[in-house]
């Protein structure tokens, strides 16, 4: 076996026998999912508290408009003083006593409409019976119009813009948003997996040197083989973990449609049912299965295969460009303290990314910002990501900038990687002072 | 070719510092070379050019007679000053890593491992890992890793520093064994009497450059100024202190009356002794007469004392 394969095998174990690899691993799935649950979990208890809201309606214009739902029941009180009202909810407890005063015009019962409560009401309350209130005022005031009340029904309707592109294409509205999402999705992986496995290889190389076995393994290979082999072992436990971890999923996910009765491949025969009914999409306002199936035949188009080919590309060069960083900051400090002012200027261009990817790219994909964040070399294996989805060449990435991406980024990963092996080639062997910036620079020319 | 390791003007610098300065050296095959200077005196960084983890920026460094190339790697064993382990490694896997590194198979690493353990009788210790062990137990798995592809030329950088001294003499006999077994050994040290008994050559190192090397008894020997340590008994004292002091030069004298014993230093013109020894067989009766050798220490301080008196 030759030296890299023999250090890569040793990163890898290392790794992945270490215990808080196999918790993390094993736990975060988990934790995750029980986080997903506690929130809905919370959500609903915080939404099961149930309301009763008295109400004393004196005025005409009124009857029973307010409808009992889910956890908000309505209580009428009649022919007695705002008072008495007030005191008699109070004590049976209800969340709050609505009064409707009896005014000549709905306008000024409105106004003088008000609502008492034990304690500051929710918003989701006082929403509920302000929607109520303006629903009634433009009644009202279509009437007043002449509007008849049919005419009224009429005129509440929904209405969703169907789009195509030039080619006839339809498109799905919000598909643009979604798409985005899904190369957010990615492009957060990789900047998740560029911090915690950067920081893993970063450690290591601390690792090495605090226990100084790193000058008897150098006498043997290369400074530079020791620091691709780390890289790349680390990684590889990374993609371990995320195999461990898409893998779970999967079987969760089946555990969870095996749960609700819903069979899976029946998403894909949805699909090529909607292919073949392509043709006469005009049929009236799609009902709402149409709509999802519509969603649907939108992802299963994503061109998956160039995406997922893409994202390997960007993740192999960008994960390398960084780890390659992270690895020299180790060689240059003595302790994980002292990375710090070392660790930010790295993360900055990865928190730039993210937030100007999912700001400009959602709202133009092919705007002057989004283009050129997803040509920058410390940036595009993120930004660009985010904007592949929506397809390369016509509609979508132009071919150019794609080429022009990776050129960039396979020269900058050269670059780095080269300054990177220098710094990492002096560091190893420098103990007990935190370098500044300016020896880091004096390291490039030993 | 009668040398192991060949080093012809190694200049090496580190932005304005300069760590070594044409520094030559000769390594005998099947000796025990001796480089020798004060901490920060660039022992390390000629090591480390041999080792072939810095490169010089001039001059050029021979091994076996050919110019340093990436393959020598497997042929020279070296422990470093700062040497340590994985803490959170097994032993055993771990010499195997390291024994693979230098280019073992896996089965024959193996097999010499074992043999090794057993004669540092430390064989129960492969599943331990490094932090359960104490750092003298630490060393001796290093040494084992050091020499266990059986390189032509090993390097020992501090040899002896952290062991106590018992595992201390037992590494010193293993590396007595090795050099027997036909293998060119180097000691880099700043305490020069550590290795002093060991070495059969030396280069005194002082500020980046070589002051100094070549054959101990040679060097000694040239250093020694006739200087003798003498002790007689004898009930008159001092008429032959007397009449020594009129032909020679007497450092000190010490006379102990009650044992009539004499003791003194005598300065010699020349290394002809035997004329003061025959005198003083007449008159007393002799205990001691030996020549005072310098110190490598002592040699070394006068060597840059009097370099320095001429710059």
């Amino acid at each position: 076996m030759n030296k890299l394969g023999l250090i890569i095998k040793r990163e890898y174990l290392a790794k992945v026998r270490n215990k808080s690899f196999v918790v993390m691993t094993f736990l975060s799935p988990i934790l995750m999912v029980g986080m997903v649950v506690l929130i809905a979990y919370l959500t609903k208890i915080n939404d099961n508290e149930q309301r009763v809201i008295g109400i004393l309606n004196n005025s005409d214009y009124f009857s029973n408009e307010f409808v009992i739902t889910e956890n908000t029941s309505y209580i009428q009180f009649r022919d007695i003083p705002l008072e008495a009202a007030k005191d008699s909810a109070a004590q049976m407890g209800f969340y709050g006593l609505l009064y409707i005063p009896d005014e000549a015009s709905l306008e000024k019962v409105c106004e003088r409409a008000f609502l008492y409560t034990k304690e500051a009401p929710s918003t989701a309350v006082t929403e509920k019976i302000e929607a109520v209130f303006q629903q009634r005022l433009r009644q009202q005031r279509l009437l007043d119009l002449g509007l008849s009340a049919s005419d009224f029904e009429a005129l509440d309707t929904d209405f969703d813009i169907k789009t195509a592109t030039f080619q006839g294409e339809t498109n799905v509205k919000g598909i643009a948003e979604i798409k985005a999402f899904i190369g957010g999705g990615f492009g957060y992986l990789i900047m998740m997996f560029i911090i915690i496995y950067g920081g893993f290889v970063m450690r290591s190389v601390i690792e090495e040197k605090t226990s100084r076995i790193i000058e008897v393994i150098i006498s043997s290979v290369k400074p530079f083989q020791l620091m691709l082999g780390k890289i790349l072992g680390t990684s590889l436990a990374g993609i371990t973990q995320f195999a461990i971890w898409l893998v779970s999923a999967s079987l969760l996910l089946l555990v969870v449609f095996a749960f609700f009765d819903i069979d899976p491949s029946a998403l894909g025969a949805g699909s090529r049912i909607q292919t073949e009914m392509g043709g006469d999409m005009v049929s009236p306002v799609p009902n709402v299965d149409q709509t999802m199936l519509l969603y649907a035949q939108e992802l299963v188009d994503i061109p998956w295969g160039m995406l997922i080919f893409f994202f390997l590309v960007y993740f192999l060069l960008g994960y390398l460009i960084y780890s390659s960083i992270y690895a020299a900051i180790g060689a240059a400090v003595d302790n994980e303290t002292d990375t710090q002012q070392f660790i930010f200027p790295v993360i900055l261009p990865l928190m730039l990314a993210i937030y100007v990817g999912f700001f400009s790219v959602f709202s133009n994909p092919h705007g002057p910002i989004a283009v050129g964040f997803s040509l920058f070399p410390l940036t595009s294996p993120i930004v660009m990501l985010m904007r592949l989805p929506g397809g390369i060449g016509e509609g979508g990435v132009p071919v150019w900038e794609l080429v022009v991406s990776i050129l960039l980024l396979l020269g900058t990963f050269i670059g780095i990687v080269w300054l990177a092996a220098k710094i990492y080639r002096v560091g190893i062997l420098m103990y007990g002072k935190k370098p500044t910036y300016k020896e880091l620079y004096r390291w490039l020319k030993y | 070719m009668n040398n192991i390791l060949v080093a012809k003007e190694v200049t090496k610098k580190f932005g304005e510092h300069t760590a070594l300065d044409r520094v030559s050296l000769e390594i005998p095959r099947n000796s025990i070379y001796g480089l020798l200077g004060p901490n920060g005196a660039g022992k390390t960084t000629l090591i480390r050019i041999v080792n072939q983890i810095t490169y010089p920026d001039q001059g050029e460094v021979f091994f076996d007679g050919e110019a340093l190339q990436p393959h020598h790697i497997a042929q020279i064993g070296y422990l470093p000053e700062e040497r340590g382990l994985y803490k959170s490694m097994k032993v055993g896997e771990q010499a195997l890593y390291l024994a693979q590194l230098k280019g073992l198979g896996k089965s024959e690493a193996k097999k010499r491992l074992k043999y090794w353990f057993d004669r540092l009788e430390i064989g129960d210790w492969w599943n331990k890992k490094i932090q359960e062990l104490s750092k003298g137990m630490a060393q001796k798995i290093q040494f084992i890793v050091t020499v266990l592809h059986e390189p032509k030329l090993l390097i020992f950088d501090e040899p002896f520093s952290g062991f106590d001294p018992i595992n201390a003499n037992i590494i010193k006999d293993e590396i007595l064994q090795l050099k027997e077994q036909g293998t060119s050994i180097i000691f880099s040290t700043h305490r020069m009497e550590s290795v002093e008994e060991l070495c059969e050559y030396i280069a005194l190192i002082n500020r980046s450059e070589k002051v100094l090397d070549g054959k101990l008894s040679d060097i000694k020997k040239a250093y020694k100024n006739n200087v003798f340590d003498v002790g007689v008994v004898t009930s008159d004292a001092e008429s032959i202190l007397r009449e020594l002091t009129e032909r020679f030069h007497i450092r000190s004298s010490k006379y102990d009356a009650g044992e009539n014993q004499l003791d003194f230093t005598l300065q010699l013109p020349d290394n002809d002794s035997s004329g003061v020894l025959a005198y003083l067989s007449t008159k007393a009766r002799v205990n001691h007469f030996v020549e005072t050798i310098p110190s490598t220490s002592e040699i070394f301080i006068r060597t840059v004392q009097s370099k320095s008196v001429h710059e």
